[in-house]
C-alpha cells in the first residue's frame, strides 16, 4: 500500500521535471523578488543597526531563505482538489482504495522534492552571489533548519488542502483561495518579519499557524533563534501540524458526506 | 464600436447571473481583494514605524502613490483578466471556439473575463489618494482630473501590454508557463519610490517590465516631485508602445495556435 503512496510522489516528481523549463524564469523572479525587498529593507536601516531584534545582514539573510523556503513549501493542492471538485473527478477518486487526502499530500510532496532540487537550491545559489547572504556556521542550525523546513511543507499544504476542501462548502472557493495566500504571506513573516509588527498584532500573529511556515524556520537560519530554542520553535511547529489534522480529517469525513457534482 | 459595447452590456449581463449562482462567494472574493490591498498598506505602515523618510519620501507621500497604484490595477483586474489563460483556452481548447467568431479573440477573451468587482479596489485608491493628499496639503488643480484619467489609461495599457505579450507566450510553449502568477508578485514594486533601488532594478522597473510606470512616475506629478514629472508625462508613450507590442506579439501568437484541446 504504502508503495502505491510513494509512487505518487515519483509520478508528480516526474511530471515537475517535464516542466522544468518554467522553473528557471521562477528563480529569476524570486531573486527580483529578494532583491527588491532587500533594497527596500536597506533603506529602512539606513544607518540604523537593528530592527526589531535583526541586524541588516541578519534581515538580507532572512529575505533570501524566507522566498527559497517559500520557492520549496509553496503548492497548489488548494486549487487542484477545488479543480477535483468542480469537474466532478473527485467522486472516482474517492472510490479508489487509497486516501484521496494523503494522496494529494504525497503529490504535494513530489512537487516539493523538484522545487526543493531544482528551485530552491540553485535559487539559493543565485541569490548567494547576488546578495551579501550569511551562512550559518552551526551545524545545529543548518539542521534545525531543514527538518523545520519539511514541516513548513506540512503545514502550509495542511492549509492548502482544508482550503481546497472547504469548495465542499462555498462550491466555487476561487476568493477564499486568493484570500488564504494573501493571509499566509502576509501573516507567516515572508514580507514582514513578525518581530517587526506592532507589539499587538505580532503576539496575535503568535498564536497562529502561520508563523511556523516561514517565521521559526527563518529564525533559526539566520541565528535570531540558537540552542535549547531551537527545540521550542520546532516544538511550536509539531503543535500545529497536530491540532491541523483534527480540522484536516472532520472535513474530509464530513465533504464525503456532502459530495453532489456539479458537473462532468 | 457600437457593436462592441453591445458585446460587452451583454457579457456584463451574462457575468451578473453566473454570480449570483455563487452568491457567497461573491463577497468573499472582493473581501480577499481588498485584503489584499491592505497587505500593501500594512507593509507601509510597519515600514514607517521603523524610520521617518524612505529615501526621502514620507508616509503619506508613499501611502498616495499606493493609492494612485490601485485606480490603474483596479480597472486592468476587471476588463483585462488572463489569469487561468493558458489551462482554459490552450490546454481546454476553447481557443477553438473564439477563433470562429467574428468579433477579435482578445477582445472576446477580455469580455469573458471581465470582474467587475476589482473596480471597488480603484474606487478604494482615489480614496486613499485623497486621504493623504489633503494630509500633505496638495493642491487641486485644474488639471488634476483630466490627467488623472489619462494617466489612468496609459497605465493600464502598460499593464495591458505587458500581460498580453506574457500571455501569447503560452501560444508558443506546450505547458503552462509559470511566469504570469510570478509577475504579479513584481509588479507591486513600481509602486515604491524606484530611487531606492539599484541601478539595475531601476533600469528593469523603468524600461524593461515598466511597473514603475503604473504607480511611482505618474503620482510624483501630483505630488510635485520635479524629479519624476518628465517621466509622468512620458506614461502615455509608455502605454501606446507596450499596448502595441502586446497586440503585435498576440496576433503573431494566435496564428501558431494549432488547437491542443479535444
Amino acid at each position: 500500500m504504502l508503495e502505491a503512496y510513494f509512487d505518487f510522489i515519483r509520478i508528480r516528481f516526474l511530471t515537475m521535471l517535464a516542466y522544468r523549463l518554467n522553473y528557471y524564469t521562477g528563480i529569476l523572479i524570486y531573486s527580483l523578488n529578494i532583491g527588491v525587498n532587500y533594497f527596500t529593507w536597506k533603506a529602512i536601516y539606513g544607518q540604523g543597526e537593528s530592527l526589531g531584534g535583526f541586524t541588516a545582514a541578519q534581515m538580507t539573510t532572512y529575505v533570501a531563505v524566507s522566498w527559497m523556503a517559500r520557492a520549496f513549501y509553496f503548492n497548489n493542492l488548494d486549487r487542484e482538489i477545488a479543480t477535483d471538485i468542480r469537474d466532478g473527478s473527485i467522486a472516482i477518486q474517492f472510490i479508489r482504495p487509497y486516501n484521496y487526502v494523503f494522496a494529494k499530500m504525497m503529490q504535494g510532496f513530489g512537487e516539493g522534492m523538484f522545487r526543493f532540487l531544482l528551485f530552491m537550491i540553485p535559487g539559493m545559489a543565485l541569490a548567494m552571489l547576488l546578495f551579501p547572504v550569511q551562512l550559518p556556521h552551526d551545524p545545529a542550525a543548518w539542521a534545525g533548519f531543514l527538518v523545520m523546513l519539511f514541516f513548513s511543507f506540512l503545514i502550509n499544504s495542511q492549509i492548502n488542502i482544508i482550503t481546497g476542501l472547504l469548495a465542499f462548502f462555498v462550491e466555487n472557493n476561487e476568493g477564499l483561495m486568493r484570500m488564504k495566500r494573501v493571509v499566509v504571506d502576509l501573516f507567516s513573516g515572508l514580507i514582514i518579519p513578525i518581530s517587526l509588527f506592532p507589539g499587538w498584532l505580532s503576539s496575535i500573529l503568535k498564536l497562529l499557524p502561520f508563523q511556523a511556515i516561514t517565521y521559526l524556520p527563518g529564525s533559526v537560519f539566520t541565528g535570531r533563534v540558537q540552542g535549547v530554542g531551537i527545540w521550542n520553535v520546532f516544538g511550536i511547529q509539531i503543535i500545529w501540524f497536530a491540532i491541523l489534522l483534527i480540522p484536516l480529517f472532520w472535513l474530509y469525513r464530513a465533504a464525503r458526506q456532502r459530495l453532489f457534482v456539479q458537473g462532468g | 464600436m457600437l457593436y462592441h459595447l453591445g458585446l460587452l452590456s451583454e457579457y456584463l449581463k451574462n457575468y451578473m447571473k453566473t454570480r449570483l449562482t455563487y452568491r457567497a462567494d461573491f463577497w468573499v472574493e472582493v473581501l480577499s481583494d481588498l485584503l489584499f490591498q491592505v497587505t500593501n498598506l500594512v507593509f507601509i505602515f510597519v515600514i514607517f514605524m521603523h524610520t521617518n523618510t524612505l529615501a526621502g519620501w514620507s508616509q503619506n507621500e508613499v501611502v498616495f502613490v499606493y493609492g494612485f497604484f490601485m485606480v490603474p490595477w483596479g480597472v486592468f483586474a476587471c476588463f483585462v483578466n488572463m489569469w487561468n489563460f493558458s489551462e482554459r483556452y490552450i490546454v481546454k481548447g476553447e481557443m477553438d471556439r473564439i477563433l470562429t467568431r467574428p468579433a477579435h479573440n482578445l477582445f472576446q477573451i477580455f469580455l469573458e473575463n471581465v470582474d467587475p468587482p476589482s473596480l471597488i479596489g480603484s474606487l478604494i485608491g482615489l480614496l486613499i489618494m485623497a486621504v493623504s493628499g489633503f494630509n500633505l496639503g496638495l493642491p487641486f488643480e485644474w488639471w488634476t482630473v483630466p490627467a488623472l484619467i489619462l494617466l489612468t489609461i496609459s497605465a493600464t495599457a502598460i499593464y495591458t501590454g505587458i500581460y498580453t505579450t506574457l500571455t501569447a507566450l503560452s501560444f508558443y510553449s506546450d505547458a503552462p508557463t509559470g511566469i504570469i502568477p510570478l509577475m504579479y508578485n513584481i509588479q507591486s514594486y513600481g509602486r515604491y519610490p524606484v530611487t531606492i533601488y539599484n541601478r539595475a532594478i531601476q533600469v528593469l522597473l523603468t524600461w524593461i517590465l515598466p511597473f514603475a510606470f503604473v504607480g511611482v512616475y505618474p503620482a510624483g506629478l501630483f505630488l510635485q516631485r520635479e524629479e519624476m514629472t518628465r517621466m509622468a508625462l512620458l506614461t502615455p508613450v509608455m502605454g501606446a508602445i507596450f499596448l502595441s507590442i502586446g497586440l503585435f506579439v498576440w496576433n503573431r501568437g494566435v496564428r501558431k495556435y494549432k488547437g491542443a484541446g479535444s
